[in-house]
């Protein structure tokens, strides 16, 4: 199962990070879709892929003879959830302790 | 067959018998997909609902089932009026068992050209597969609130 830390780690890469803003504007595309405009040698971009693919970041689809690539939000939801909405729970149970405590002092 | 608009994948660690419940039963459904009740009978040609809070959010008709393998359905959104008249798009989940994990693969399909609920399909599916993972695995689900995905189209007041 591709783990949390490899979803960081394809995700700690500015040309993964660009491949994956590529599929978010165009979803479906296959390799020479993706290296098109990219100064990016063929086998890097395939490199890359291979690395998003093993994090499930990008998952493949075959439509016909043609090997499609799909930006995979899937994970990042994860660590949305496991990362993100946690802190700002607490940022907020925070902020209403810290107004309740100021209000409180001003009576 | 146009090839897919999307394609998600989430590997699960459950049985493929446990997903399908999930993915067929209403009692499951409302646990991760805030509040919607999947209705059907599952039977290929039997029509297919999504109601939430009593109110029917999207209609459609089972294409093809093969528990616990393969489910396909129409999927037309009809709370939304521009919605409602576009042609139905096309749902298929496969569940494909690896070891203890279960890779659950969902497309989506058939869209009408410039269909209004691509933007609330691409926020919301994601959501719903990643809160099905955590109720499987962890017997709580990981409600995203719906608000938080800023969908555009759709709302008129139909989530709590």
């Amino acid at each position: 199962m591709p783990a949390m830390d490899e979803v960081f780690k394809a995700l700690a890469d500015a040309s993964r990070r660009s491949l994956l803003d590529r599929l978010h504007v165009r979803n479906g595309q296959t390799l020479n879709d993706l290296c098109e405009g990219l100064a990016m040698t063929r086998q890097a971009v395939t490199k890359h892929l291979a690395i998003l693919t093993a994090a499930n970041l990008v998952t493949t689809f075959k439509h016909g003879r043609e090997k499609l690539h799909y930006l995979n939000p899937v994970p990042i939801h994860q660590i949305g959830e496991r990362w993100i909405r946690k802190f700002e729970r607490g940022k907020l149970t925070a902020l209403s302790e810290l107004k309740r405590q100021l209000e409180q002092r001003d009576e | 067959m146009s090839k897919p608009e999307f394609v998600y994948v989430t590997y699960i660690e459950t049985t493929p018998q446990k997903l399908w419940e999930a993915l067929t039963n209403s009692d499951f459904s409302k646990r991760y997909w805030w509040g919607t009740s999947v209705v059907s009978d599952w039977k290929v040609g039997s029509p297919f609902s999504l109601v939430l809070n009593g109110k029917t959010t999207d209609v459609g008709e089972i294409l093809e089932a093969d528990p616990p393998r393969l489910l396909s359905y129409s999927f037309r959104h009809i709370l939304n009026e521009a919605a409602s008249n576009e042609r139905p798009s096309r749902v298929t989940f496969e569940l494909e068992p690896h070891g203890k994990l279960v890779k659950l693969t969902l497309t989506h399909q058939d869209f009408a050209e410039t269909s209004v609920i691509l933007d609330g399909i691409s926020k919301g599916w994601p959501a719903i597969m990643s809160s099905l993972k955590s109720m499987l695995e962890t017997g709580q689900p990981l409600i995203i609130p719906f608000d938080a995905l800023s969908i555009e189209e759709l709302e008129e007041g139909t989530r709590s």
